[in-house]
């Protein structure tokens, strides 16, 4: 493998963005802001129930309001689209039906029944108003615990119950280490549904032109190349006739990672119409129609030792997956299966996992996607045992630390961690946030009346999504290196950055590798017609397989150079050496030929070397060898105002080991939007239905996401564990603020009010829940 | 995202604004700051036929100071009240509690006259309104009437102006030097509009209570006087004790409400700590 | 319902279209005048990706209909660099990372302009304060917080500088 290296580094360099220039002026193309000629406007009539028969559909008078093209229900195109596809395949695993209109049943409020084309948005919308739909209510169950009772209402009545699957894992013997146990420390979690609202809603614009039968798809997505795959054989048009671009994405936090019924609808009628069709949804609908995310119920208890050591975990787990399966619905719960000892070496596992159907949108990845849970709860539980055996809680982790000596590390879920030094990461966060100072001013504090509480998170994650035989449908990763005629260097990837800024990171990858300057670089992505295969950029993969592919194609187009450049100045190409725009032998400086002239050269193809091809371009798809595990410890300070029960952050220490960094700038910006997404959760997010199913938290006057003001200032620092998995030694840090930062504010507010015998409040901890919990606490005291 | 269809009528004077309410009668919709009316017709939870943009009547706008009081034109947004000297200087409490509204562009758009007129529950102005014990000022087809700030608010999203009326004015007297006012909210974590705020004025000579009003939102359905607290307070030393035994009154006999951000327990709580909070911050 | 024509500045360049009554002032901006740098991102006037500029005042453009904006002038986020030169907020959003996917960003830049212009040299909370109005669910908002604050000096320099 060809090692990244370079007197003059740009990697690790905190370079500014060479995205931000048009987003920061207004110049930039999300898919809302691409007008092509004679567009035609989509809008979707959706289910005002959660459960019921549909009787019939009146769309007469729709049809009728001029201006509008056309109207379709899920009767009109079935048999001639594909449902809505679902990439997990589980052993056991129960698959409904998943027509992108619904047809005869609705199961979930805001599920898509009729699809408007009209001349303008306005016109779409007055004709949603025209359609009849007469339903028949069905009972509704929005429970998941109930749902998997027997006599709940079904949502699917040919399965038999509302169990979409079952996923037991066992390791070791849990049920002997708990007979043996000193201490068993139990508690049930529950980790909320959540809304994921990336603040650009999704959208999608389509195109088909008759002449060549081509379809071309304008969607704001994560996967253009999955979606790519799946739409040409949904809507029954050759692969390589669909090209599908991820314009400007504005945020996706997996839930642009998915194939959706819009797109399906729309490529569909832009088909039949001959005519672009584009389809922009409304926050409300993104509110109760993109994907969902979290939502668990965790029954879990440790068997511990006196001297803290942890022997085994027994939990059961019961996933709310929704109505109906997205891309990876049922996926998304067995991540937390699997990372659920988080970076403790406990041997003993014993875990059930549930999937229960609900009449509720579905749930899939979401910023973290199965992690948040885990470490959820397995950082709760260990803070929870070290109140019981009066440990402090750093000394309980320190405890059940795996040593650095011991990685690569597999654990006892069956995965392998790659590389690790957990002591390392901990010691740096308590010695930042001065922990013991913490703990003596609390002690005063408690003397005075006043709640003070530190709150600690030490996680392992599992990024780099993958390895291929763990990830459906591929975890690979391709790219394209050319150096064109002129020298400039373009770079295609596979990968589909919504915000990352890998146009910057990446283009510092090969600027090391060529000696390059980076404005002489391009980082083309996001468009199957230029980079035809790819993968997609979640599960903090982007930068560990997509970079490590185009360093892999950069090598082989350098190789291919240094021969040519070589052949022109009679040297040995091992001698070398690529910088500041200039090839030139190691040790003799002057002896150089310009790296534009070798590329010139390359394409001239008039004095090459024997057997020497024209050209400079190299294709590569990286399969990784193993997933990456970046971890660290956070740490928070609090105080709690016990007569409003609201929470004030006073600090907000986060030591990330996300392995080598190639921008800091950027790293750092990843961790702060992590963490406010974390912390997000745990104050203040939360999706309520109603028993009938009704989203009651559907817009953001009820739905509250971290404003400005919710914030404090993050300290965010870093220690250096470099990945053996990959050339770069990058892990990735994409999930890891906001996989720390929910337990770690949960257990910092849990220890502000252990005086008051408070051991768990459940998220997000508004203040009227932290005020309830304490005034339970009170009462339970008096009682 | 796109209301429904409406004639549209911008009048300059007040008088034609009320002839085309008379007109138009439940047809219409009075247009001001539109930050109540514009989201709820982009939703489509109403779709007035008849849209009466008043904000281009010149003269429902501005604050002056008349004869010992303040006199607020109902068009005059939060931000001016917010950034008004005048204001500032003469009746902080009002300057203090449009800050506290929504959000920068909210303030600069929202309107005194469109939020009280709306009635919301958990807006912010009607604490501070009742606290004051301001008079309203509306204009309808037989001329003008006042309104007494705690006549106006009825019932949820409802007051005491009639259909083809518009609130015109807001007087509020300048309070004494000795009376000093102060408004406190939680903020709905979404909204930003008050889970509980409490306004209140409080009049003192030395240690002595001689007056307090109480306004609260947010708690119930409709704003409203703390008069237990104002009751058990006045005439009393501002101890610590006194001040929270009358600000445990602050939602007697008041039905709090219920929904996903609060429970009517908390509600009611936070209008006793508030109170207490309040009170005890202006007799420091 | 009777459409009616408008008049508008926008960007220092005059407009006059005829628009219906409900055409709410961001479509317009957006599909009828082509200027797509300001976003739409709810319904519900909380996320602020609309913001501009209307008569010097930082409004959300989802919440004002067209025909209110009739003689206004109005800037958004394509008229905020002068001759090519950022303006010392963008400069401050580059230079700080304050911003990833972006789509915030056009509005928080309005946002933070109105800030400066009342407040030019505001503390931390106070910037934090002026964003309320709008939400970013990318940058957990730190990063803005410097880039207003790198403005803030910028601003604060140019002005020294034109005083001596």
């Amino acid at each position: 493998m060809t090692a990244v290296a370079g007197p003059s580094r740009m990697i690790g360099a905190p370079i500014k963005r060479r995205e931000d220039p048009r987003l920061i002026q207004g110049l930039s193309h999300y898919v809302d802001d691409i007008k092509l000629v004679d567009t035609l406007h989509c809008t979707f009539l959706r289910s005002d129930y959660a459960h019921a028969e549909i009787k019939s559909i009146d769309t007469a008078a729709a049809k009728d309001l001029p201006g509008v093209v056309t109207v379709i229900t899920g009767k009109d195109i079935e048999g001639k689209v594909g449902d809505v596809p679902c990439g997990a395949d589980l052993p056991g695993l129960k698959v409904p039906d998943h027509p992108a209109l619904s047809i005869g049943r609705v199961r979930f409020v805001g599920e898509p029944i009729a699809a408007v084309v009209a001349t303008d948005s306005y016109i779409a919308r007055d004709a949603l108003d025209l359609i009849e739909v007469d339903y028949e209510e069905l009972p509704t169950v929005v429970d998941p615990e109930k749902a998997i009772e027997a006599g709940s209402p079904l949502i699917y009545e040919e399965f038999g119950d509302n169990i979409g699957f079952t996923m037991p894992l066992e390791a070791g013997d849990a049920d002997a280490a708990f007979a043996e146990a000193d201490h068993v420390v139990s508690g049930r979690f529950v980790n909320q549904r959540l809304i994921p609202n990336a603040m650009e809603p999704r959208g999608v614009l389509a195109q088909y032109l008759p002449g060549d039968g081509s379809l071309t798809v304008w969607s704001s997505t994560q996967v253009p190349h999955g979606l790519k795959t799946n739409l040409g054989l949904i809507v029954d048009i050759p692969e390589h006739l669909v090209r599908v671009i991820a314009p400007e994405v504005g945020g996706a936090f997996g839930s642009k990672l998915n194939v959706y019924p819009e797109e399906i609808v729309v490529s569909y009628l832009a088909i039949q119409l001959c005519k672009p069709v584009k389809w922009i949804e409304k926050r409300t609908e993104n509110f109760t129609t993109t994907i969902h995310g979290r939502d668990q119920i965790n029954y879990v208890e440790i068997a511990v030792k006196n001297d803290g050591t942890i022997t085994a975990l027994r939990a059961k787990t019961i996933a709310d997956i929704g109505a109906s399966y997205q891309l990876l619905t049922p996926l998304i719960p067995t991540l937390t299966n699997l990372m659920i000892v988080g970076g403790y070496k406990i041997q003993n596992v014993k875990v059930e996992l549930i999937g229960a159907l609900t009449n509720k949108m579905a749930t899939d990845a979401y910023r973290g996607a199965g992690r948040p849970e885990a470490t959820y709860i397995i950082e709760r539980i260990v803070s929870m045992a070290a109140k019981q055996l009066g440990m402090d809680p750093k000394d309980i982790r320190f405890k059940n630390f795996p040593q650095p000596e011991e990685f690569p590390l597999e654990i006892a879920t069956g995965i392998t961690f790659d590389s690790g030094n957990y002591q390392a990461s901990l010691n740096k966060a308590l010695e930042i946030v001065n922990y013991d100072e913490q703990r003596a001013q609390q002690a005063e504090l408690r003397q005075q009346g006043k709640y003070m509480g530190i709150g600690l998170c030490t996680y392992v994650e599992i990024c780099a999504f993958g390895p291929s035989a763990g990830v459906p449908g591929g975890g690979w990763e391709s790219a394209t290196v050319r150096v064109e005629r002129t020298g400039k260097v373009t770079v295609l990837s596979g990968v589909s950055p919504h915000g990352q800024g890998q146009e910057t990171s990446f283009a510092q990858i090969i600027g090391d590798e060529f000696g390059v300057d980076i404005d002489d670089i391009i980082i083309v992505h996001g468009d199957t017609g230029r980079q035809p295969q790819g993968i997609g950029t979640f599960g903090s993969r982007a930068t560990a397989v997509g970079g490590t592919a185009m360093v892999v194609a950069a090598g082989q187009v350098k190789e291919k150079m240094a021969k040519i450049a070589a052949h022109l100045m009679e040297a040995n190409p091992d001698d070398l050496v690529f910088e500041n725009g200039q090839i030139f032998v190691g040790g003799s400086p002057d002896q150089a030929v310009e790296f534009a002239t070798v590329a010139g050269e390359a394409h001239t193809a008039a004095n090459l070397p024997p057997d020497t091809d024209p050209g400079l371009e190299a294709t590569h798809f990286f399969e990784p060898s193993n997933f990456t595990f970046p971890f660290g410890a956070h740490v928070a300070v609090v105080e709690v105002d016990i007569d409003t029960g609201e929470i004030d952050i006073q600090r907000y220490v986060a030591v990330d080991d996300i392995g080598n960094i190639i921008n800091p700038l950027l790293v750092n910006g990843q961790v702060h939007g992590g963490i406010a997404q974390g912390l997000g959760q745990a104050l203040y997010e939360g999706a309520v239905y109603d028993e009938n199913g009704q989203l009651l938290t559907g817009t953001f006057m009820d739905y509250a996401i971290p404003k400005a003001t919710h914030l404090p200032r993050f300290e965010s620092d870093h220690t250096v564990t470099p990945s053996p998995v990959n050339p770069l030694g990058v892990k990735g840090v994409g999930e890891a603020g906001t996989i720390a930062s929910t337990p770690c504010m949960v257990n910092a507010v849990v220890d502000a009010l252990s005086p008051l015998g408070i051991t768990q409040i459940d998220m997000p901890m508004t203040p009227n829940r932290v005020w309830q919990a304490i005034q339970d606490a009170k009462e339970g005291g008096n009682g | 995202m796109i209301p429904g269809s409406f004639e549209y009528f911008a009048p300059t004077s007040l008088n034609e604004a009320l002839d085309l309410l008379k007109t138009h009668g439940d047809d219409a919709k009075v247009l001001a700051g539109g930050h109540s009316l514009i989201p709820t017709m982009k939703l489509r939870l109403a779709e007035p036929a008849v849209i009466i943009d008043i904000t281009r009547i010149g003269d429902l706008r501005g604050v002056s100071e008349p004869d010992g009081k303040l006199v607020i034109g109902a068009l005059t947004t939060h931000y001016e009240l917010e950034s008004s000297a005048l204001v500032q200087q003469k009746v902080p409490i009002l300057s203090q509690t449009a800050a506290a509204i929504g959000d920068v562009q909210v303030r600069n758009k929202g309107t005194i006259g469109g939020s009280l007129v709306h009635a919301d529950p958990a807006a912010d102005w009607p604490a501070t309104i009742l606290a004051l014990d301001a008079d309203l000022k509306v204009a309808g087809p037989d001329g003008e009437r006042v309104i007494k700030a705690t006549d106006f608010f009825q019932e949820l999203y409802t007051t005491a102006l009639e259909p083809e009326e518009i609130l015109t004015e807001i007087h509020v007297s300048i309070p004494a030097a000795n009376t000093k006012g102060v408004y406190l909210k939680q903020y709905q974590a979404a909204s930003g509009f008050a889970l509980t705020g409490v306004a209140v004025l409080l009049t003192r000579s030395g240690d002595t209570c001689q007056k307090v009003a109480v306004g609260v939102n947010g708690v119930a359905d409709v704003a409203y006087r703390a008069t237990g607290v104002e009751s058990e307070l006045a005439g009393k030393t501002l101890s610590a004790e006194n001040i929270a035994a009358a600000a445990e009154k602050a939602a007697d006999g008041v039905d709090a409400m219920e929904d996903i951000h609060a429970s009517p327990a908390y509600r009611a709580n936070l209008a006793k700590v508030y109170a207490q909070r309040a009170i005890a911050q202006l007799a420091s | 319902m009777a459409n009616q024509v408008i008049h508008t500045a926008i960007n220092g360049q005059e407009h006059t279209h005829e628009v219906e009554p409900r055409m709410l002032l961001v479509h317009y901006i957006r599909d009828v005048v082509g200027l797509t740098g300001t976003h739409v991102g709810c319904e519900t006037s909380l996320c602020g990706a609309c913001t501009i500029m209307v008569d010097g005042q930082a409004v959300k453009s989802c919440t004002m209909l067209a025909v209110q904006a009739d003689g206004a002038e109005i800037m958004t986020i394509e008229g905020l660099a002068q001759n090519g030169e950022l303006h010392p907020i963008q400069e401050g959003f580059w230079e700080c990372h304050g911003l990833q996917c972006g789509f915030c960003t056009p509005g928080m830049i309005i946002a933070a302009h109105q800030l400066l212009q009342r407040n030019p040299n505001p503390s931390e909370d106070e910037i934090r304060h002026g964003l309320d109005g709008n939400l970013c669910r990318c940058t957990g908002y730190q990063h803005i917080v410097d880039a207003v604050q790198y403005a803030a000096e910028k601003m604060q320099g140019s002005r020294e500088r034109k005083e001596v």
